[in-house]
């Protein structure tokens, strides 16, 4: 490793102990907001790692959450919580590998519309099944408190900046680089980009499904609706390209200005969220292309052309 | 077959529905050999160097590298086999510097390195094409002939057995032209075995060996580039029935 890898790795700890800090407020409602910050700082830095290089855009991470959410709603009952976990995990991993076999021969557009699908085809198999059983969700009753939650999720978000960083200086994410620049020619210098691809996918699809897991104490009672929400495919796309693809902590300056303004538009409007949704969706593809990191590049570049040529 | 045969045709046909774009071929390339295939527009070159390179699936016949066959294998088998392209149209890739594009030829190819190695390698190879000085470029800020240069970087690094370049001297003006028949010279030096499809009859006749030439799909001459291009079925094919 490099001098740079230590002291970005130094800033990243030390981040991360002060974010770990927070519960410590004892305000309710800022440690309510770490936990939405967190939970899509997960579920969009986990998103990015696949979407970012390949350009594929998934919107099937509510199909995972869901799943998640579900493992541990119908499993807190028969196994310890931290089983369930990873559990959670492994069921979304292996399904997003069997989704990604299935399409990932697709080209772009029928990509989304199938991960769309997915989410809301797991959301009526999931409700036919409990109107055949007879009951309409289920609860999810542990002794974990808002300050737990906060930091399990923030520890996964450290574990998934951890794994992005090592995918990037790895072959495979240069494979996957390779990839999103041009397909045939990624398979004309040997590389196996069915297989690239479905690892990453497998990645943030197993992340979202873990994700899922640790959010479902917060919610007590889960059913489909809230568990395989639509929205949330639609916010973890809009807050990634809100902050960029292209670096690793893109989607972090993106995340948590989207969760603020989300925050005061959900408590002001609460009737137009989705009208907003769309909206701020528009605004961000049409002002900021590139996302923050975008932005940031820019800058930079043209202060480097200026001091070039002072 | 030869015992030194490196690419073998036999039979290969290419059809697209109705239309047969490589009709039935069958020839061989000799290690250290300079072959080109030629033959008028649509003729069927370039798709005969699709189906080796496994861009296509060829519907019929068999393609075989020393022997194995490569026939129906996806093109990244094929590449780590050691067969190694250029494109009609240069793709390069847009996102990384010129030192990147040639180090993504030699990760995953035929001889595969990678970290330092991968970046030592790469860098032995710019030098060699003469572009050393240019490793930390973008490839947005190269003139022409350098992206054909990048490109044919790409594909050396992963060290092929077999290089195939589809008309890679296409579109150069009259320096670059010279300067690129003398660097396809030095690789032909070393002893590379290359398949080129080319337009360029002054390149043709000082780079290759032998030919195979086509028309309408079919291989209508085989040989020597010199008893090749004074066959008057060629010249016909090339010309057409009143100048032969």
């Amino acid at each position: 490793m490099k001098t740079q890898d230590w002291k970005n790795l130094g800033w990243s700890a030390a981040l991360l102990v002060v974010a770990a800090l927070l519960p410590l407020t004892n305000d309710g409602y800022l440690i309510s907001l770490g936990v939405s910050i967190a939970m899509y700082t997960v579920l969009a830095t986990s998103w990015a790692l696949f979407s970012g290089p390949t350009h594929y855009i998934s919107l099937a991470t509510a199909a995972f959450f869901g799943i998640g959410t579900y493992v541990m709603g119908s499993g807190i009952e028969h196994l310890p919580y931290w089983v369930l976990l990873p559990i959670a995990g492994l069921i979304g991993g292996v399904i997003a590998a069997l989704v990604g076999l299935a399409t990932l021969r697709l080209s772009g557009v029928y990509f989304v519309i199938f991960t769309l699908g997915l989410a809301e085809m797991t959301r009526q198999a999931v409700t036919w099944y409990q109107n055949q059983t007879g009951h309409k969700g289920t609860y999810v009753l542990t002794e974990l408190t808002d300050p737990d939650i906060y930091w399990q999720l923030l520890g996964l978000a450290a574990l998934v900046f951890l794994l992005g960083w090592a995918i990037g200086r790895s072959k495979l994410g240069f494979a996957l680089r390779i990839i999103g620049d041009d397909e045939d020619v990624a398979r004309h210098v040997g590389i196996n980009t069915a297989l690239s691809k479905i690892a990453l996918f497998v990645v943030s699809g197993a992340t979202a499904a873990i994700v899922g897991a640790m959010i479902a104490p917060r919610y007590i009672y889960i059913e489909p609706a809230t568990a395989f929400t639509p929205m949330l495919s639609f916010q973890v796309v809009i807050m990634a390209l809100l902050g960029g693809t292209g670096r690793l902590w893109g989607p972090l300056v993106g995340v948590i200005p989207f969760t603020l303004l989300w925050e005061a538009i959900s408590s002001s409007f609460p009737n137009q969220t989705t009208l907003l949704l769309g909206l701020s969706f528009l605004a961000i593809v049409y002002l900021l292309p590139g996302g923050f990191v975008g932005l940031y590049d820019r800058l930079r570049g043209r202060a480097k052309k200026r001091s070039a040529m002072a | 077959m030869m015992a030194n045969t490196v690419i073998s045709l036999r039979g290969a046909t290419k059809q697209f529905g109705g239309l047969v774009a490589v009709d039935n071929v069958s020839f061989d390339v000799r290690e250290h050999e300079v072959l080109g295939l030629i033959g008028p527009n649509g003729s069927g070159k370039s798709t005969t160097l699709n189906l080796i390179s496994g861009a296509l699936p060829a519907t019929d016949g068999e393609i075989s590298l020393r022997g194995g066959t490569i026939t129906g294998l996806p093109a990244r088998q094929i590449a780590r086999k050691g067969v190694s392209r250029t494109f009609q149209l240069v793709r390069l890739l847009p996102s990384m510097n010129v030192l990147e594009n040639v180090m993504a030829g030699g990760v995953f190819g035929h001889r595969r390195r990678w970290g330092q190695s991968a970046e030592r390698h790469a860098m032995q190879v710019l030098e060699k094409i003469g572009m050393a000085d240019k490793a930390k470029a973008h490839v947005g800020q190269l003139t022409y002939i350098d992206t054909k240069r990048v490109e044919l970087a790409r594909a050396l690094s992963g060290e092929p057995e077999v290089l195939l370049l589809d008309e890679w001297l296409a579109g150069l003006n009259p320096t670059e032209l010279t300067e690129g028949i003398d660097l396809i010279h030095r690789l032909r030096d070393e002893g590379r075995t290359i398949i080129l499809v080319e337009h360029v009859m002054d390149a043709i006749r000082s780079l290759c060996d032998n030919c195979v030439v086509m028309s309408s799909g079919k291989k209508i001459a085989e040989g020597t580039t010199d008893d090749v291009l004074s066959d008057p079925e060629v010249i016909r094919a090339y010309l057409g029935d009143d100048d032969a």
